[in-house]
This record gives C-alpha cells, structure tokens and sequence, in this order.
C-alpha cells in the first residue's frame, strides 16, 4: 500500500523518465491505461463502491422487517439511527461501546502475538538447518487450511468435558476450566485467530529477510557486530517498510474477522467475545434491522479509515526521517 | 553469520514450541477423522483405542461433499484466473503510465480492503437481484454472482502487488519491445508477463485462499446447488446429530489437495512477494 | 490521502448508486406453471436423511397432479436467512417450511401467501386443524400467514433404567418432586437432568413455558414488557436448576445443540431432559428405547397469582405460501397434498412430531403412551408463544442473556433476580430501539 501512497509524488514511475516522444496515435496512448484500468474498475464499482454507497444510504433509513420487501420505500429515519446506538446510556450504545473494546483488545492481541511469533520464527530461520524446508512448509498449513475446518476443530478441542485442551491440562472434573463460554472465552478466540494468523506474517517476513543483502551482514561482521547487534542494526531497520504494511492488513483483516468467532462460538458470541463485526450481524441479520446494521457499519468503516490514515501519515513520516 | 550459543538455544526452544502450537489441531483433526462417532463424543482421548476408515466413506453420503467440493473449486478457480488477469491489466496501467486519476484509483481501490463485509452483504445481494431482473443474467444464487464478488475481494491486494512486482522490472525490457514495434499490450504479454511469472503466482495464490475460505457471502448467495465446501461443511451438524468423525475427515479430505498444492507453489509466493510488494 | 481524491473517489460512488437505488424490489419466483419450488427445513437426523424421506412423496404427489416439485433442504442456521434474502429481492420458492414461532415476524414483512376464508376453502377448510396449532400461525385477528405442518410439544424424558436403580417409580409431576428426584439421582457422574443451557432459542422457549407459569406476559399488545418480576422469576427457577439445586452438570452452559443432551441421557449420564417429541433423535444417539419415558414438564406446586398452567408452548413447523408464486393453484394443491391425512400420518409417524389435523390421529402410530403424552400437553397445556413481529428478537435477547446466566454460574459466580430484572429491562430497551 505504501509503495503507491509514497513513491507517486517522490519518485515517478516508468513513464516520465522516458524522453517525450512523438507518437503517431496519441489519442490512443492517452486512452490506454483508462482501458486497462477499465475491468477492475467496473468490478470494484459494482462489488464494492456502489453496494457500499447503498449500505451509507440504508443507514439512513428504518428498514425493519416491514420495508425490507421493498426495500426502497423504507422511510426517512434521518439520524434515528446514529442517534440510538451513539446514546451510551442506553441498552444498545452500552453494548456497542463494549464490543467495541473487546474488538479493540482483540485485534491489538492478536496482531501483536502474529506479528511476534512470525518475526521470531522467520528470524531463527533466516540461517541453514537441517529440516528447514520441510518445517517451514508445515509452518505454512495452517494458513493454507480451509478456515471452517481450522476454526471448527478448534472449537472441538476446546469443549470443556471433551476437548483436547483439557485434556492436555490435565483438567478434569468438577474444576475443569470452560474455553467456550465465560472469560475464557476471549482468549480462547485471540490464540484461534493468531494460530491462523500467523504463519502469513511469517511468510511476509520470511520474504523481507531475503531481500536483506547478505554483504551488509558480512560487512558488519568484520566490524566485529556480534549476532544481536546485526539484528538491531541490520535485521530490524531493513524490515521496518515489510511490518508497515504487514501491520496494517493484519489490523484490518482481524478487526473486520467474522468467520472466526462465527464458527468459533455460533450467533450468539459470549459477552465477553462479541467481537463488533457479530455484534453488527446480531443487529441487522439476526433481527431484520438493517437501518441500525448499517448506521454500526458505517462508524466502524470510519474509525478503520481514521486509524488508517493516521497510521500511514506516522509510520511514512517516521520512515522519511530514518531513511 | 556467526550465531552465539544462545541462538541455537532459542531456535530449538521457539520453533519447537510453535511446532507443537501448529501441530496439535492437525493431531486433533486427524485422530478424529478414524475415530467411531461413539468415541469422539466421549472424552479426549490421544490415541484412538478403535481404529476405523468408516467416517471417509461416509462423509460423501451425509452431504453432497463432492458436489460442494467441486463448486469451490470452479468458483475460487475462475474467481482466481479473472483476478489475476484483470489485475495484470490494471497494474500494468499504474506502473507504466502517468495519468490523472492514478492516484485516486490507487486509492480508493485499496480502502475498499477496509469495507466491513456486513456493511456491504445485502446491498451487493439486492443489486445482483436488480441485474438478473433487468438483464436475465443470473447473479444471484449462481456461481457467477461468486465468482464475481470474490475476484474484486482479492483485486485490491493482487493490483498493489503486481505494481510493485512490475516496478522491479527494468523499463528498457518493455521499451526495448516498443522500439522493435510491438504495442504496449504486446510488450506486456510477451515481456513482462514472463518476467513476472513469480509474483503472478504469488497473486493467484492469495487470490485463491481468499475465494476458498470465505463464509458469510457464500451462506447468503448460494443455493443447494451452488453450495461452496465453506458453508456446506457446517451441515455435519444438525440439530440432533454432530457428525464430529465426519467433519473432522472431510476437513482432511479437502484440506489435502489445497495444502499440498499451496505447499508445492510456496517458494513462488516467497520469490514474489519477495521482488514485488515487499520491497 | 487528500480530500480531494476522497471527495471524486465518494461522489462517482454515489452518482452510481443513486442509479441503482431508482430500481427497487421486484420480481418472482423462478418456477413455471407446471413445476413449484419448496423449502423443506431440515427435520431428520440429516439433511440426506430428509430427502430421503420427502422424495417419494413428492413424486406422488407429481403423479396426482403433473406438477414437479422442486425440493431444496435447508439447514437451521441457513433458513432464515434465505427466506430473508427471498423476501428482499422476491425472488424465492412457491412453498416453503418455517418455525411456526417466527409466523408474526414473516407476518409483518408482507411475503406470505394470507390464509383467509377462501383460501382455507381451497385446502379443504380450517377446521381441520388442530386449534393450538393453528393459534401459532400469526399475529391475533389477521389471517394465519401460514398452516401447520408438523406439531410439537415439549415434555420430559426420562432414563427409566436410571429411574429403577434409584427406587423412583414415577416420573415428577411438580417442580419440588423434579428438585428432589433430581438430587436422588445425581451421583458421581450422573446427573438429574440436562439443560441445553448454551442454546439461545431452547432457553427462551423455557422462559416462556416457566414465564407462564408464573404469570409472566413478555408483550403487552405490541409493546415489549419482558421486565417483569414474574419473568426474573421464572428464569431464576430455571437458573437455579444448576445454580441452587445443583442437580444440573454445569458443562451444561456450553451445550448449544440437542445432540449433547440426547447423548447424555443414553448414555446415563444425565437421568432427565425437557425437550420436543424426539424419539427418533433419541434413537439415532444409540438409547436403549425401552428405557426411555415420558411425562410432561411439571407444574408449580402452587401457582403463583396470574399463574397459567402452561406446561409447553405450541411448537412445531408451518407450511407457508410465498406471495410472489406464480402457481398459486398449484401451491395450494401442494398445501393440502402435504396436510392431508395421509400425508401427516406418513410424515409425521417418521419424524416423530404430531400431526396437525385431527383426523390422522386415528392411525395406530398416534395411539402410543409417549405420543398421548404429547398429543395432551399439545391440545390442553399449551400456549403459543407471543404472536408478535419482535418475537424472534424476543427469543434471541432473553436467550442469549439466559447463556450468559448460565456461564456465570458455571464460572462460580451468582445469578440474582436483581440481575435477571436488570438484564430483561436491557432487553426491553434494545426491543424498543428496533421497533
């Protein structure tokens, strides 16, 4: 993402360097890149931007059960449902709010742990080991796996008087831990999601690290840079454009996740799961309202863009300082 | 590079407790999967005490697995060949070509990666019904309407890619086949298609695990017929019955060709990513 | 990124939708003339098992008629979102299956087919069927919106094998007699009863049959009132099942589907379970059948004042006509075809559930202890549930509340009426902000 966003104004692309030339059809090379852009544009229009403008325009309307059927008859509701669900006092803006937060908590846990485990895993496995290659395709199966058949066999082994954890625990009878239901249930949902998560942060890292020159670190070497140094002063900084973008897609797939506490947990998510994007499913699929599904999607469509924008205007500037 | 001892220490004890973190669910789905339903319902057990292959011969009865299996493959096949093809026209266009509106395109194509899928569901379902109603072309409940919707899920990430891949690619290749007379749609195909076969690998790949996995489009604009394996696993279980032997082997059945072929590509996916987006 | 770009990049997005928004809804249902559509929900042990079962009769019915009949099964947690996305774009079956609690909610979106007096005339008339039955086919005064298909009831099974070794020889008629067999029969690994307590819509089927009891009324015409302290009651009864009375196993809270409970009691590791008619489902988890017994769901030794003596709620499935069909002649041959005597004798006797109409209660089959039990609790003690457009959104709040109930308990941690009120009045709140 950031190689679009920085490199357009900084450096041009191919194009200009060319000395101008004269060309004998000049109306077609004007129109040709339209033309390439044509199909993905008509597919983004369609899949994405219009269906998206209509969920802005439904969130603006009372479409309850008695309009869906026809749908675009449903009356004017103005800001009625900004205004119930931003009312923190009430029931359904309580509720919001903290589903909001366990989203929140979730997606910074999850990441974190993602981003950790396939940093370190790609980092130990920078060098030559025995089984190397075949450890780093078994690494890679979970990513690889159909989502419902990982998500659901987790849950499986997360039952409480069958499941395999407990019995990895050691925990049965009376005092068995739940990993369904209650507290539990949240973490039950953040190792689920970082299990499936990351082995694509390893593989992103993974083809960062190849991209390191090896003479850098044979140059440091001879200072006399021992294995940690080389890390922070070579491994990290060179990596530092690959984790600005991996963060950010980790962040916004795992925000946006719905089929992992779907499968996870069913329709309804314990209280203390209830990541937003089931909270929203809850309040428009569950019970037919549409007009409130739409007005919760839209505010979270927002934050996303906010926190986007203020993540790439940071990190780009952090990363014109460095360089 | 040199490693101190404590490298080698903390490799072993790292990769190995992710090893054990990456195995334990495939132990599980495996063991299961040759288990008698009686016995999985019981307490966990590490090795089966009775041993049976009944639950692979059953999960094709239970549901239509073969049916649904092959619906996800045609759909995230076509949705994969048609993302990959139109992102190379479009990334072709960014990287090789100034013009206004480049930079909008770039942009607003690559937020849509934000847009909850909630949010956009019945609305994209509601205009594929006004299509089939003003056209005839059947959108909804068909394998196009799929297809359709999953290639542009992937379209944003694929385009961002291969821009960056094509970017790695010296111009004078390109500008060498301009000067011999060639057009510029000649000197894609027939320069820097080849020279990007890693990183157009590397895009199908993504493309295709996007279109494999996804549930909650598949549950709202598919039929009986149209079913993709995402959602049709989910009838092993009915109200009265959990079939968990049967999903447990089904899940192995079709997770084997896709980790197997994810697997054999791999190294594309790292070379690609590697030379292109990466960077 | 600019606002410039922001703004083009959101005004060429709403210039095309305002396109697509000019045209709105429409359309019908795919099938020509001589053929129909239905929606079956899936009521077997799978839904291969209701094909099977349905197959041949619709060929019969084919036969009589020369109308094919297209059949789709569709999953639980599927159908209401089908019949969502068939009601938004009209394009959907001719015929289909719904839960009959969902009757006033489809009711209100305008896609059913109403059941008037002319229409009944041409299915062979209303009084054929079942009064409770056909008290859950919508809201009060309006023209049913569907028919009944299958009925259900709920009562109490019972391991009687685990009933003999424990010297009990009766099934408990009231709520102390269920506490104190309850806790006779709970021992090291066994348990009194079995709750689907992680099942959203089972527990507020519960608190409905308890509410009544206890004199609760969830709605008050249209108007939500689940926080009453008859309801917090109510569920507190229930809770207390596991929470005070312990006779409950608290691994419990994360059952959220039958199979569990069934397995539990078959395996006797659970000696009671307050469910539908399901012996077959019973049989398929491998119950010895001669020790399964029931009774219905006992009643309060002392009703409270309101107190209704309700012991199930009118359960079961409505067949429904989508009001797009363009066979409507033929979609009513297939309404009758399917509740006709033979047909609900049929059907029924292989799925366990009650006939609807009257006169298939004459076949043997019906003739059963276990299916009078039913059939009595069914025609004497039981209500519907609230006839309302919200009710599914009823179900899913007090359900969903009553799981977090049960966790909490599970947890160690404990449920008061003060909490329950409170969560009922929460309930109340997002009711009305939905409505």
């Amino acid at each position: 993402m950031t190689a679009l966003l920085d490199q357009a104004p900084a450096a041009p692309a191919a194009g200009d360097r060319r000395p101008p030339r004269r060309r004998p059809r000049r109306g077609r090379r004007v129109a040709l890149p339209y033309l390439l852009l044509l199909p993905a544009l008509v597919l983004e229009l369609l899949v994405h931007l219009v269906p998206m403008a209509v969920g802005v325009w439904m969130s603006f309307r009372k479409l309850t059960q008695f309009y869906i059927r026809n749908w675009s008859a449903a009356p004017h509701a103005g800001f009625d449902n900004y205004r119930v669900m931003l009312d923190f006092d009430s029931a359904v803006g309580r509720n919001l709010l903290h589903s909001f937060g366990v989203t929140v908590a979730f997606t910074v846990l999850s990441v974190g742990a993602a981003w950790l485990l396939g940093t370190a895993a790609a980092v130990l496995m920078q060098s030559r080991f025995r089984g190397r290659g075949p450890l780093r395709a078994f690494f890679l199966v979970p990513y690889a796996l159909p989502m419902y058949a990982a998500v659901i066999t987790w849950a499986f082994m997360l039952q409480r008087d069958t499941g395999m954890v407990n019995g990895l625990l050691g925990r049965d009878g009376p005092d068995a831990p739940f990993w369904l239901i209650g507290g539990n249930s949240f973490w039950s949902l953040v190792v689920v999601s970082v299990w499936r998560t990351w082995p694509f942060a390893f593989l992103i890292v993974m083809a960062g690290l190849q991209n390191i020159p090896r003479d850098l670190y044979e140059a440091a070497a001879l200072d006399g840079a021992g294995w940690w140094r080389q890390f922070r002063t070579i491994t990290q900084p060179m990596l530092r454009p690959v984790n600005q973008v991996l963060l950010l897609v980790l962040f916004l797939w795992t925000f946006n996740d719905f089929n992992t506490p779907y499968v996870l947990f069913g329709e309804s998510a314990p209280r203390e799961a209830s990541l937003i994007s089931i909270h929203i499913y809850q309040s428009s699929f569950v019970t037919w309202n549409f007009g409130l599904g739409s007005a919760m999607s839209v505010l979270l469509l927002l934050f996303l863009l906010l926190v986007t924008a203020a993540y790439l205007a940071v990190t780009s500037r952090r990363r014109r300082i460095h360089a | 590079m040199r490693e101190p001892r404590w490298v080698g220490w903390a490799r072993r004890l790292v990769l190995g407790v992710l090893a054990l973190f990456t195995g334990l669910p495939l132990y599980a789905m495996a063991a299961s999967a040759v288990k008698p339903l009686g016995d999985v319902q019981r307490d966990w057990r590490w090795i089966p005490s009775t041993i049976t292959f009944r639950p692979f011969a059953d999960i094709w009865t239970t549901i239509p697995l073969g049916r649904y299996f092959l619906n996800s493959l045609v759909v995230s096949g076509a949705a994969t060949a048609l993302s990959v093809a139109i992102a190379i026209l479009a990334a072709y266009a960014i990287s090789r070509f100034r013009f206004p509106g480049r930079r909008v395109f770039s942009i607003t194509v690559l937020s849509t990666q934000m847009f909850p899928g909630i949010l956009f569901l019945l609305p994209l379902f509601l205009i594929f019904v006004n299509i089939g109603n003003a056209t005839g072309v059947a959108l909804y409940g068909s394998r196009l309407g799929l297809v359709l919707t999953y290639l542009t899920f992937s379209l944003p990430f694929a385009i961002w890619m291969l821009a960056g891949y094509f970017d790695s690619i010296p111009k004078e290749l390109d500008e060498a086949a301009l000067v011999d007379g060639t057009g510029p749609v000649g000197a894609l195909l027939r320069v820097v298609v080849p020279a990007a076969t890693p990183g157009i690998v590397a895009v199908a790949i993504y493309s295709f695990m996007t279109a494999w996995g996804e549930v909650l489009f598949a549950s709202v604009m598919t039929d009986s017929n149209t079913r993709t394996l995402a959602v049709g696993l989910q009838e092993y279980s009915t109200e009265v019955q959990v079939y968990w032997n049967q999903v447990m082997a089904a899940s192995l059945i079709v997770s084997v060709p896709i980790v197997a072929g994810f697997l054999l590509l791999q190294r594309f996916l790292v070379a690609g990513l590697t030379a292109g987006a990466v960077k | 990124m600019g606002i410039r770009q922001m703004a083009s990049a959101a005004a060429l997005t709403l210039l095309a939708a305002t396109t697509v928004a000019a045209c709105g809804g429409g359309g019908s249902s795919s099938a020509g003339p001589k053929e129909l559509v239905y929606w079956a929900s899936n009521q077997g042990t799978s839904l291969d098992h209701d094909r099977r079962v349905l197959e041949p009769e619709l060929a019969k019915f084919t036969q009589r008629t020369g109308i094919k009949v297209k059949l789709e099964v569709i999953g639980w947690p599927d159908l209401l979102n089908r019949i969502l996305a068939a009601t938004t774009s009209g394009k959907g079956p001719d015929v289909l299956n719904i839960g009959n609690t969902w009757s006033a909610s489809l009711q209100a979106t305008g896609a059913l087919l109403p059941f008037d007096d002319a229409t009944f005339a041409k299915i062979g008339g209303r009084d054929r069927f079942l009064g409770p039955c056909l008290a859950a086919t919508g809201a009060e005064g309006k023209p049913p919106t569907a028919v009944p298909l299958y009925g259900q009831a709920y009562g109490l099974y019972y391991n009687k094998r685990l009933f003999r070794e424990a010297g009990i020889d009766k099934p408990p008629a009231t709520w102390s007699e269920l506490v104190e067999v309850g806790k006779k029969l709970t021992k090291p690994g066994q348990w009194g009863l079995t709750l689907q307590a992680g099942q959203v819509t089972e527990n507020a089927h519960h608190a409905a049959i308890l509410g009544a009891q206890h004199g609760a009324r969830f709605f008050n015409g249209d108007k939500p009132a689940l926080a009453s302290d008859a309801a917090a009651d109510a569920i507190k009864q229930y809770v207390d099942l596991m929470q005070v009375h312990k006779i409950v196993n608290p691994s419990n809270a994360e059952y959220t589907d039958t199979a569990k409970s069934l397995k539990d009691l078959a395996d006797g590791k659970a000696a009671m379970f307050m469910n539908q008619a399901s012996a077959g489902s019973f049989q398929a988890v491998g119950m010895k059948m001669e020790d399964l017994g029931v009774a219905p769901i006992p009643m309060p030794d002392q009703f409270p004042p309101g107190g209704r003596r309700v012991n199930s709620f009118v359960a079961g499935i409505n067949l429904a006509v989508f009001k797009n069909t363009r066979n409507l002649d033929g979609a009513l041959k297939f309404v009758q075809f399917m509740t006709s005597t033979e047909e609900q004798v049929l059907l029924n006797k292989t799925y366990g559930s009650l006939p609807t109409v009257k006169d298939a209660y004459g076949d043997p089959a019906f003739q059963t202890e276990d299916v009078k039990v039913f059939q009595y609790v069914l025609s004497t003690t039981a209500e519907p549930l609230p006839q309302v457009p919200q009710e599914s959104q009823f179900e899913t709040l007090v359900g969903t509340a009553m799981k977090s109930m049960f966790a909490d308990v599970a947890a160690g941690r404990t449920v008061d009426v003060a909490g329950i009120k409170a969560k009922l009045a929460q309930a109340d709140q997002q009711l009305a902000a939905g409505s």
